[in-house]
């Protein structure tokens, strides 16, 4: 026989209820205006994050370190993955920018030009795969000198 | 790796983090004056939730470069803590069964407004500030009320976690083992029951997320400072370069060509300034302004959008003198309603309080950094306020009328 589900703490039932009444009064308000639009985006945003956006980075950081694994290095996957992840990132936060989707807006707005941030941003990842790989040849060179040190 | 050491140090940096992010937005809100004039009130039906508004005052001078640059500068920050977050919570999103009591069942609903709304403000505040207007309706109520729905939950979340947070912190820190489940769910742990060999420590992770936020801060802070700071903010909307070299050449918000302002209706025969009040109105071309008595001012420009420029050296009339003009002693100077030639932009009428009226530094700017004004920085004539938020600085003003409001 299946057991009614408990009550759990009142007390954390009675924090939860102030919560939503101030979230009530406040939700009202932000769905004022286009209230299916405004829905969507707020539960999308969730929902699209934790079911396709997590497991996309996730499953692309685990064939990375498949294929490091694969040719027995997978010690070295941090050398992928932080550059990476902070190439990415910054694409991410300033995806509009980069990718010039607000150009045509962005220049009679400002005054500035919306050219140089796609540029920018390239060398910023070129100098950070440069950087991870300058390190890992240096540790590499420090390792092979330390174990032979008979050869000099 | 993924477990709840790593995941209370991020709740505690986040606990501070959107705490101060909260609190600046709210002043940046109270610094719009929302409540003197609904001109300046883009969420008219706030209701209580506008209860703590005041007179935003007038100094420090640089009182919103500072809130809204933190604000901008550590929400664009902690991004990359939000999402380290979000990935190490994530198994307690299948946990089984789905709900084990009343006050779990609520929880777990409390949790889509908190990582919905989480996402929702830090969306919509990075869109904004790129202009990227993708979001369903006006930034302001969106932002606003989104922020108290986030809010919300956000608070209850720390009650019930925060706790448990500080305690494993405080055990690691003891050397002592094992980590406690925050939640209290020992059937669901964060730590993967058949982990891969680690490729990364702990230690290592949280670096990791320490670099993204660091690669953040530092292309994007520059955006709040001149000269070669500016240079630094390598993909801030504001940053890298100025629209300009000379007097003038400081960063714009809105160009006088997108605001469809044309040279003839701003040219010395046509411009005149319309001043108001009890003794009636008085018009004034930009040469009998000249001949008033003229002060200087040094103040920075500050937008929501979190970017600022360094003081600028402001010369015209003060707003308190051309109160005066109109039939009010300068030191009893009353509130103002400007009104720009702009024709559309949410911030065409602006309203300014009377103590920004009254303080010495408030100008009618005519000039600026020893030039007259540049059609985008608001030629003839543009407001300058200390304190005072960017849209409030109205350009290119065409009326003001003085009184209470």
């Amino acid at each position: 026989m299946r057991r009614l589900p408990t009550l759990g703490s009142p007390l954390q039932i009675l924090l939860l209820a102030c919560s939503f009444a101030l979230a009530g009064y406040a939700g009202v308000r932000l769905l004022a205006g286009d209230a299916p639009a405004v829905t969507l985006w707020f539960v999308g945003a969730a929902v699209l994050h934790d079911l396709v956006f997590l497991p996309l980075y996730a499953a692309v950081d685990r064939a990375v370190a498949g294929v490091f694994g694969a040719v027995g290095h997978r010690e070295r996957t941090m050398y992928v993955r932080v550059p990476a992840a902070l190439s990415g990132l910054l694409l991410l936060v300033w995806f509009p920018l980069i990718s010039g989707r607000v150009a045509e807006s962005y220049e009679p707005v400002t005054g500035l030009s919306a050219e140089g941030f796609f540029t920018r941003w390239l060398l910023i990842t070129a100098v950070l795969f440069g950087g991870s790989a300058l390190l890992l040849v240096l540790r590499l060179r420090r390792a092979t000198k330390q174990r032979s040190p008979a050869d000099h | 790796m993924r477990g709840p050491w790593f995941t209370s140090v991020l709740g505690v940096v986040l606990l501070v983090g959107i705490t101060v992010l909260f609190v600046t937005g709210l002043l940046s809100y109270a610094a719009y004056n929302p409540d003197l004039s609904p001109v300046n009130d883009k969420t008219p039906e706030k209701g209580i939730l506008g209860f703590y508004l005041f007179a935003w005052p007038t100094g420090p001078y640089w009182l919103y470069r500072l809130t809204q640059g933190v604000h901008v500068t550590l929400g664009i920050t902690i991004v990359p803590v939000l999402l380290a977050k979000l990935w190490s919570v994530v198994p307690k999103l299948f946990a089984l069964p789905p709900v084990r009591s009343l006050a779990h069942a609520l929880e777990r609903i409390s949790l889509l407004l908190l990582v919905g709304g989480a996402l929702f403000e830090f969306v919509t505040g990075v869109l904004n500030v790129q202009l990227d207007y993708v979001f369903p309706g006006s930034f302001y109520p969106l932002h606003f009320y989104g922020a108290w729905v986030f809010f919300a939950a956000f608070v209850v979340h720390a009650l019930l976690r925060a706790p448990a947070a500080v305690r494993n912190l405080r055990r690691m820190r003891a050397g002592k083992g094992p980590e406690e489940e925050a939640g209290g769910e020992p059937d669901f742990p964060l730590v993967s029951p058949r982990p891969a060999a680690p490729t990364v420590s702990r230690r290592g992770s949280l670096w990791l997320v320490g670099g993204g936020s660091l690669a953040l801060f530092v292309t994007t802070a520059g955006q709040s400072f001149d000269g070669p700071l500016r240079r630094t903010a390598l993909l801030a909307p504001h940053g890298f370069a100025d629209p300009g070299s000379g007097p003038g050449g400081f960063q714009i918000n809105k160009t006088a060509a997108y605001r469809g302002i044309s040279a003839r209706e701003t040219s010395d025969e046509v411009w005149r300034l319309a001043v108001t009040g009890p003794s009636g109105t008085v018009r004034l071309s930009r040469a009998e302004l000249l001949g008033l008595p003229l002060h200087s001012s040094a103040l920075p420009i500050a937008c929501v959008e979190g970017w600022s420029t360094s003081n600028q050296w402001w010369r015209g009339v003060r707003l308190r003198d051309l109160a005066a003009l109109v039939g009010y002693e300068a030191d009893t100077a009353p509130d103002v309603l400007v009104e720009s030639l702009q024709r559309h932009g949410a911030f065409r009428r602006a309203a300014l309080r009377a103590n920004q009226v009254r303080d010495a530094r408030s100008l009618l700017a005519l000039d600026v950094n020893g030039e007259p004004l540049t059609p985008d920085h608001g030629h003839p004539a543009r407001i300058i306020v200390p304190a005072a938020p960017g849209v409030l600085n109205t350009k290119w003003v065409a009326r003001m009328t003085f009184g209470d409001l």
